[in-house]
C-alpha cells in the first residue's frame, strides 16, 4: 500500500526551496537526451512545463484533446495573476503573499509548497514579460497593478480582462518553439485514457486519437498531468465543454491518492442561469468588485428596476457585513453572503437568485471611458449574453461552481503516490487549501510548470539514467490497451435509450443540490444512494450513436461522465466526512451565529487523501497533518 | 421561435458531403447558436436515425476560438465581433431558415460535419512566432519598459483567438490578418527584436507553403473577426517583410 510521504524538505520555511534547488540531484545534458516525458494537457501547467522541460534537453511528447494546444481552458481567465513584486510600494512581501494564500485558504493549504509559489511569484511576471506577453503598462512604461479579493494590496498583473489568454498565448508560444525544434511532439485531439504501470513506476499511457478512434500506446520515463480541474461534475460551471476528470481518475484507480476532492470553489460573480436549455455558466471577472459595488434592495421582493430604488433602501450587504475588506472579500464569503440574502427572500431578477454588481458610483466617479477602458470586454460579453446594458443598469450576478482545489495528491515535488506520475496545476490538491484567493490559479500553473516541475523532476529522473525506453509491445501497455478496448466496446454495446447529457444533467443536479455551496449530512446521505442509482441506470441504459473509429463526441462525452459518477460519490464522501466548515466547503452543521465557515483545527487540520479500492467500495483515508510553523492559525476575519 | 436548419454533414474527409434540412421548434431566443445546436442534437439522438452533428466548440465565453461555423454565408454569423458561441437566437425571427456550414478553405480540410483541420495555424506559429526566450532567467520585469501605447497596440494585436474567421471570410483563403496580428504583437515591443527579420520571412513562407491566398486587401477578414483584429496588422506585416527581405 502507497504511503504518504510529503517530503518536505528541513530548514526554515523561507529557506527550503532555496536550499532543495542548489542540493537536488541533477541529469546531465547527455542523459537528458535520452530521458522521455509524456505531458497530459497544454494549459498554463502543461504548456510552461513541456516547454521547459524540452528547453533544458528532455524529450517530451505533449497530449491535449482540444485542436491545437491554445484552446486550454486557461485560456479563459480573466483578472489577473498575483506577484509579490512590490512594484506599488504599498508593503507587498513574498510573506504577506503567502500569509495572504494560507489564510485565504482556510489553513488547509501546505505551508511549504504556498511559501514556494510565493517566492516564484516575481519570476513568473520576468517570464511572461520577457516573452512578450503584453500586460497593461502605465503611462511611464512600467507595469500596472490592481487588487484582488482576500488582500490589501495591489499587486494583481493583467492584460485587460484577458490575462489567461495573454500567459497561455505566452506558454503556447514556448511550447511552439519547440514543436519546430522537434523536442516536443505535439499530439492534439488525442485523449488519454490509461495509465500504464511497469514494476509500480508510471511508464506510459494509452491514448485515443479523437479523429481516427485508434488506440495508441506510449512509453515516457515520467508521465506529468496538467489536465486541469473537475468543475464539469456539476455539469453547470464556468469550466469549458470539455474539462473533464478522465485523466485524473484513471491514475487515481491506479493508486494514485485523490486528495480534498470536496473542496470546490463557487465564484460569486457569474451571470445567472437563464432557463433549462443552459449549458455553461459565464463569469465576470472578480476584478469587477474592485469598482463594482454588491447589492440587493432592503425590501423583501422589491420589484422596481434597480435604477428607480433610492439609494438609502440598498443594503449594500458585503461592505456592511465585512467594513475592512467591504466588496473584496475573498470568494468563498462573498459567494455565501450572497446566497444567504437571496435565500431570505432579497434576491433580483426573475429568478430572485440573483444580486447587483453596480458601477453606477464608479461610472461618476471615474467616466464612462476608465470604466470601458478597464472592464469594456466583460461589459461586452454581459450585454451580449443577456441583452442588458451594464453601463445604464447593474449587472446582475449570481455564485457558480468555478475552480476545484483539491485534485491528485502529490508531495513537495509535485509528485503522485505513484512514482514517476506528477500532477501539477488545478490537476492537484496542493497550495489552495479550502478556498483559492482570486488571481492564485494562473500563478499556480505557471510556477509548478515553468519553475518547480524543471527542479523536482532532475531528483527522480537522476535514478532513471539507466532505464533504457520501454517497447510499447511490453505486456503491461498490451493489457491496459486491451482495457480501455474493452471499455469502448462496452460503451458501444449498451444501445440504451437516453443521451449522455440526460446523465450529466442529472448527476449535475445532484452535486449542485447537496454537495454544492451547502452541504448537510442529510442531504449528502442521499445524495450517495441517488449517484449510485443513476450510474447504475447510465450503465444500463446509455445511447452512444455512432462508431468507435470517428469523430464521435457521444462516446469522448460518455467515458468522461461515466468518471465523474465515480468521482462524485468520493466527493460526497470527503465531504461527508468532514465534520467542519471551512473555505469553499460549507457544511450546514458548522457555522458560528453569525453564519461564518466554523473550522474545528483541533480534529480536521489535516489533507483529506483517499485510496481507491474499487467501484462501489468505501475508499480508505490517509491523512496529511498540516503543521503551521509560520503562521498562526486564527479564525479567518474580513471584517 | 421555429425554425428551418441546413446544415452541412459529411461523415469524413473523403466524404463528399451534402446539405441536409432540419425543422426545429420551440427555441428559446435566450439560447446561444450553440445551445439551439445541443438542442438540435439531442432530437436526433432520441430519434436515432441520423448521428448528432459533430461540432468544434469548448468554453462557450467566446475566448478559447474553438468554436467555426459559417451561418448564412457569413463566419460566426450576423453580428459583428461575436464568435459562435456568444451569437443568441434572439439575433434570428421565428421562421427563419439558417444554413450552417463549416470553414471553407482548402488549407482547412473538413474533418466531419463541421468540424475542420486548422492545425496549419499552429504550424506558422511553430515556425517563428514567438520569442525565443528560455525558462528561468529573465531579468526584472521592470527593466523592459514598454510606452503603455505600444503595449496596448501589442495587446490588440495578441486578442486573436485563431478561430480562422479570417481565412473562411477571404475570397483568397488568405491567413494574413492571423499571421500579421502575431507578427505585429511581437514587432511592436521591444522583446525579441534580434528576431525581427527572420519571424517575419519565416511566418511567411510557412503561410505560403500551407497554401493559403495573398491579401488582396478587400477586408472582409476585419469585417468578419470575433475579436475586430484591424486590417492594420497585414499592412504592418508587409512593411515589416519588406524591411526584412529588400535592404
Amino acid at each position: 500500500m502507497a504511503k504518504i510521504e510529503s517530503k518536505i524538505p528541513d530548514g526554515k520555511l523561507s529557506e527550503k526551496w532555496a536550499k532543495y534547488c542548489s542540493t537536488a540531484p541533477l541529469v546531465n545534458p547527455a542523459n537528458k537526451r535520452n530521458l522521455e516525458i509524456i505531458v497530459i494537457g497544454s494549459g498554463l501547467a502543461g504548456a510552461s512545463a513541456a516547454s521547459s522541460l524540452a528547453e533544458m534537453g528532455y524529450k517530451v511528447k505533449v497530449f491535449c484533446f482540444q485542436d491545437s494546444s491554445r484552446r486550454a481552458h486557461s485560456i479563459a481567465a480573466q483578472g489577473g495573476i498575483n506577484a509579490a513584486k512590490n512594484y506599488q510600494n504599498d508593503g507587498d512581501s513574498v510573506y504577506r503573499l503567502f500569509y495572504d494564500t494560507i489564510k485565504g485558504g482556510d489553513y488547509r493549504a501546505r505551508e511549504a509548497n504556498v511559501h514556494r509559489l510565493a517566492e516564484v511569484s516575481s519570476s513568473i511576471i520576468d517570464q511572461c514579460v520577457a516573452q512578450g506577453v503584453p500586460f497593461a503598462r502605465e503611462y511611464g512604461g512600467y507595469l500596472s497593478n490592481r487588487s484582488f479579493g482576500g488582500t490589501q494590496v495591489q499587486r494583481t498583473f493583467y492584460a485587460a480582462g484577458q490575462t489567461g489568454q495573454q500567459l497561455l498565448l505566452g506558454a503556447y508560444s514556448a511550447l511552439s518553439r519547440q514543436i519546430g525544434t522537434k523536442q516536443v511532439e505535439m499530439f492534439t485531439r488525442h485523449e488519454m485514457l490509461e495509465l500504464v504501470m511497469i514494476d509500480g513506476k508510471a511508464r506510459g499511457i494509452i491514448s485515443r486519437d479523437l479523429v481516427t478512434g485508434k488506440l495508441d500506446k506510449h512509453f515516457g520515463h515520467a508521465v506529468l498531468l496538467c489536465t486541469g480541474g473537475y468543475g464539469n461534475v456539476f455539469f453547470l460551471s464556468t469550466n469549458a465543454m470539455g474539462s473533464n476528470v478522465t485523466a485524473a481518475w484513471k491514475v487515481h484507480k491506479k493508486g494514485a491518492f485523490f486528495g480534498n476532492p470536496c473542496f470546490t470553489q463557487i465564484h460569486p460573480t457569474c451571470i445567472p442561469v437563464s432557463g433549462d436549455h443552459q449549458s455553461k455558466l459565464t463569469l465576470m471577472s472578480e476584478s469587477l468588485r474592485n469598482d463594482g459595488r454588491v447589492w440587493v434592495p432592503k425590501k423583501k421582493d422589491d420589484n422596481r428596476k434597480p435604477v428607480d430604488i433610492p439609494e438609502e433602501e440598498r443594503d449594500y450587504f458585503l461592505e456592511r457585513r465585512y467594513p475592512a475588506f467591504g466588496n473584496l472579500v475573498p470568494r468563498d464569503v462573498a459567494s455565501r453572503a450572497a446566497k444567504e440574502r437571496c435565500d431570505a427572500g432579497y434576491g433580483v431578477g426573475k429568478s430572485k437568485l440573483a444580486v447587483y454588481l453596480d458601477f453606477a458610483a464608479s461610472i461618476k466617479r471615474l467616466g464612462e471611458d476608465l470604466v470601458r477602458a478597464r472592464y469594456g470586454n466583460l461589459f461586452e460579453m454581459y450585454e451580449k449574453i443577456t441583452a442588458e446594458n451594464p453601463y445604464a443598469s447593474p449587472m446582475r450576478i449570481y455564485p457558480a461552481v468555478h475552480y476545484t482545489m483539491g485534485g491528485i495528491w502529490v508531495d513537495y515535488n509535485l509528485m503522485t503516490t505513484i512514482p514517476g506520475l506528477y500532477a501539477l496545476g488545478e490537476a492537484n490538491f496542493s497550495d489552495h487549501g479550502a478556498n483559492r484567493l482570486g488571481a492564485s490559479a494562473l500563478m499556480q500553473g505557471l510556477a509548478d510548470g515553468y519553475f518547480i516541475i524543471p527542479y523536482t523532476i532532475g531528483s527522480y529522473l537522476s535514478g532513471e539514467i539507466g532505464t533504457k525506453a520501454i517497447s510499447t509491445d511490453h505486456p503491461a501497455f498490451v493489457e491496459a490497451e486491451k482495457s480501455v478496448q474493452d471499455l469502448m466496446n462496452n460503451f458501444l454495446s449498451i444501445k440504451g435509450t437516453k443521451s449522455v447529457d440526460y446523465f450529466h444533467k442529472k448527476l449535475g443536479k445532484i452535486m449542485w443540490d447537496y454537495c454544492g455551496m451547502e452541504r448537510s449530512v442529510e442531504g449528502l446521505t442521499k445524495a450517495k444512494a441517488m449517484i449510485r442509482e443513476l450510474r447504475g441506470e447510465f450503465w444500463k441504459d446509455v445511447k452512444i450513436p455512432g462508431t468507435q473509429f470517428e469523430i464521435n463526441p457521444e462516446l469522448e462525452k460518455a467515458a468522461r461522465v461515466a468518471d465523474f459518477f465515480e468521482l462524485g460519490e468520493l466527493m460526497v464522501d470527503d465531504a461527508m466526512h468532514r465534520n467542519e466548515s471551512c473555505g469553499g466547503h460549507f457544511r450546514a452543521e458548522y457555522q458560528t451565529e453569525e453564519g461564518e465557515a466554523l473550522r474545528d483545527d483541533q480534529n480536521f487540520s489535516y489533507v483529506a487523501a483517499w485510496e481507491f479500492t474499487g467501484v462501489g467500495n468505501e475508499p480508505i483515508l490517509h491523512k496529511e497533518d498540516l503543521k503551521f510553523e509560520e503562521i498562526k492559525v486564527a479564525q479567518r476575519s474580513y471584517k | 421561435m421555429d425554425l428551418t436548419l441546413k446544415v452541412w454533414r459529411q461523415k469524413n474527409i473523403k466524404d463528399k458531403g451534402h446539405l441536409a434540412t432540419y425543422q426545429l421548434k420551440g427555441i428559446s431566443p435566450d439560447m446561444s447558436f450553440l445551445e439551439m445546436f445541443d438542442v438540435l442534437n439531442e432530437e436526433l439522438i432520441s430519434k436515432g436515425t441520423e448521428e448528432p452533428i459533430a461540432f468544434d466548440h469548448d468554453c462557450r465565453e467566446g475566448i478559447c476560438g474553438a468554436c467555426s461555423m459559417f451561418i448564412n454565408g457569413r463566419a460566426h454569423g450576423p453580428n459583428r465581433g461575436t464568435t459562435t458561441c456568444q451569437l443568441h437566437m434572439r439575433s434570428f425571427n421565428d421562421g427563419d431558415t439558417i444554413v450552417v456550414e463549416p470553414w471553407r478553405s482548402g488549407s482547412f480540410p473538413v474533418l466531419k460535419d463541421l468540424v475542420v483541420d486548422r492545425s496549419a495555424f499552429d504550424r506558422i506559429i511553430e515556425s517563428g512566432g514567438f520569442i525565443s526566450v528560455n525558462t528561468g532567467n529573465a531579468k526584472d520585469a521592470n527593466n523592459i519598459l514598454v510606452p503603455k501605447h505600444d503595449a496596448d497596440a501589442a495587446f490588440d494585436s495578441a486578442t486573436c483567438i485563431g478561430c480562422g474567421a479570417c481565412v473562411a471570410a477571404c475570397k483568397n483563403s488568405s491567413a494574413a490578418l492571423f499571421v500579421g496580428a502575431k507578427i505585429s504583437q511581437l514587432a511592436l515591443l521591444p522583446q525579441g527584436k534580434i528576431e525581427r527579420e527572420e519571424r517575419v520571412k519565416s511566418m511567411v513562407e510557412q503561410m505560403d507553403a500551407e497554401g493559403f491566398g495573398n491579401c488582396s486587401n478587400t477586408g472582409s477578414c476585419e469585417v468578419e473577426c470575433p475579436k475586430e483584429i484591424s486590417i492594420e496588422n497585414i499592412a504592418r506585416m508587409n512593411r515589416e517583410l519588406i524591411g526584412a527581405t529588400f535592404k
